[in-house]
């Protein structure tokens, strides 16, 4: 059986007809067009591209050895574009080779300007171009999917963590805090501050002004402390502070009586001043599990604070020396 | 019904009358969320009370609205990566149209729970054909109207001179009537097979 040229050029634009010599006698437009302008008939194959698996091959004999095998070679075509191939004896000596792209067809057709019309309607490579985009749509709309739903986990996530009227954290950040110290095993101190005749300027401003006074002390107690204690607002008129790496009884001491100070000083209403107080209990870790034991410590000093007339602070009882001590 | 075409729908109303008439439009249908999101599944009923409160509002009959959703699909910049997808259809309209029973088919490879009308095509001769669109089994009809706005945007792509004519429906099933009557009558808009490199795209997240 003889084929026209142009039969084979139709069925497999990209194959590459050889002599027995090795010399090209015959190519597909596709495989014309990855090559350029040089002229192909007349060349030896050695200098069109160079098979590297199964491995090197340098004439038509070698070609024929391995008839039906896949092939892997690479164009000298200044991108060192890969192929597969096939090569198969043609009858008379010489050897017919197809080629393909394979999963490399992507970046072939952008490099080599390629259109359908390059490809045999029986390739499935046009389908493979088509699934890649449709593909990369897809995904790209579910990337976008992802990204909005993590937003909205995050933004959730700040919302449970924090108290909405004072930007504060709230007792869960608290409860997560305290398990993170004790995990770690760091040193830490407690405060709990209860605020005094809040409830009378509440009632004698009206509830706004009540929550502008819960602002101004948020605002007081993180001006006190460090970027990395937490304070949260656990209730009503109730706070706790907690205090990493920081145990030194005087300096937890001078830092609550600064605070209760500020706090006492008049806050500015729209037509008035509320004046306030707050009773502080003060509590160290001492090392031992669980955490929220110092919640109870604390609690216990800041009833010591109310029942000795407000408006003070007060250290943990002295049978629970802080750790180290 | 899948959010791709629930998706479709908003972003064509965006992109078409602007935030506002969306928001209005969504409120009326009793669309409680921010918007319809392509990879999530809705109800039908919701998606067709979006349509009959966007026909209401716009005092556009919902044929033309689908129509226009077909041309927009094909037109605007915002859809680009889907033009490109309809031109693997073939190299001239013809082709392209011969190419259209395949595209349920082609839109499964990528999104396999998306459910297309199925696609008919019969050629009366070689330039005259008849499209008929069946929806899928408890969707609603009207996806003929969208097709014929496909159509004729991608007359246009191609350079082709076409008539159109949806005969309506029945049972299910849409007519859309196609005479193609010049296949080079423009010139189209170029379509190459290596696409553009990828632009990477800002993160949506503040």
């Amino acid at each position: 059986m003889s084929l026209p040229p142009e039969t084979l050029d139709a069925l497999c634009p990209m194959h590459l007809h050889l002599d027995s010599e090795g010399i090209v006698r015959g190519a597909g437009p596709t495989f014309a067009k990855l090559m350029g302008d040089g002229p192909l008939a007349g060349a030896h194959f050695t200098t069109l591209f160079h098979i590297y698996r199964p491995g090197a091959v340098r004439d038509s004999g070698g070609l024929l050895s391995l008839a039906g095998r896949r092939l892997q070679l690479r164009l000298h075509d200044g991108r060192s574009t890969a192929l597969k191939g096939l090569a198969m004896p043609d009858g008379a000596g010489g050897v017919i080779m197809n080629l393909s792209f394979g999963i490399g067809v992507v970046d072939a057709v952008r490099d080599h300007a390629l259109t359908s019309t390059d490809f045999a309607v029986t390739d499935l490579a046009i389908d493979m171009l088509y699934l890649v985009e449709a593909k990369s749509a897809a995904m790209e709309a579910s990337r976008t999917l992802n990204r909005r739903l993590q937003g909205a986990m995050l933004a959730a996530e700040r919302r449970a963590y924090t108290d909405p009227l004072t930007g504060l954290a709230n007792r869960r950040a608290l409860t997560r805090v305290l398990a993170r110290l004790q995990r770690d095993a760091t040193a830490f101190a407690l405060m709990h501050i209860d605020l005094d005749f809040f409830k009378q300027a509440n009632d004698t401003h009206g509830h706004p002004a009540g929550d502008r006074v819960l602002q101004a002390v948020a605002d007081i107690m993180l001006e006190a402390t460090r970027k990395n204690d937490t304070v949260a607002r656990v209730g009503g008129d109730e706070f706790v502070i907690l205090l990493e790496d920081l145990t030194e009884p005087q300096v937890l001491c001078d830092l609550a009586g600064r605070m209760i100070r500020q706090i006492e000083r008049p806050i500015p209403l729209d037509d008035a001043f509320a004046r306030i107080s707050a009773s502080i209990g003060i509590a160290l870790s001492d090392g031992m599990p669980p955490a929220s034991a110092v919640l109870d410590r604390a609690d216990a000093a800041l009833y010591e604070a109310k029942r000795r007339g407000r408006a003070q602070y007060a250290m943990q009882a002295e049978t629970a020396p802080p750790a180290g001590s | 019904m899948h959010g791709l075409i629930a998706r479709t729908l908003q972003c064509f109303l965006q992109d078409t009358y602007g935030q506002a008439a969306w928001q209005d439009i969504a409120g009326r249908s009793g669309l409680d969320l921010p918007g319809f999101e392509a990879m999530l599944d809705y109800e039908t009923g919701l998606v067709v009370r979006v349509l009959s409160e966007a026909t209401a509002l716009l005092a556009k009959p919902a044929d033309t609205i689908l129509e226009d959703i077909g041309t927009y699909l094909i037109t605007h910049a915002n859809n680009e990566g889907l033009r490109r997808l309809m031109r693997y259809g073939g190299v001239d309209f013809i082709d392209f149209l011969h190419s259209l029973e395949e595209l349920p088919g082609r839109a499964r490879l990528a999104v396999p729970d998306l459910r297309l009308p199925d696609l008919e095509l019969e050629g009366h001769s070689g330039r005259a054909f008849c499209l008929r669109c069946t929806a899928p089994t408890g969707e609603p009809t009207g996806f003929g109207h969208v097709l014929v706005g496909v159509l004729r945007a991608m007359a246009d792509d191609y350079g082709a001179l076409v008539i159109l004519d949806h005969r309506g429906a029945e049972a299910g099933c849409e007519t859309v009537d196609i005479v193609v009557i010049q296949t080079d009558f423009a010139s189209g808009r170029a379509f190459e097979l290596g696409a553009p490199l990828p632009v990477p795209r800002a993160s949506s997240i503040p």
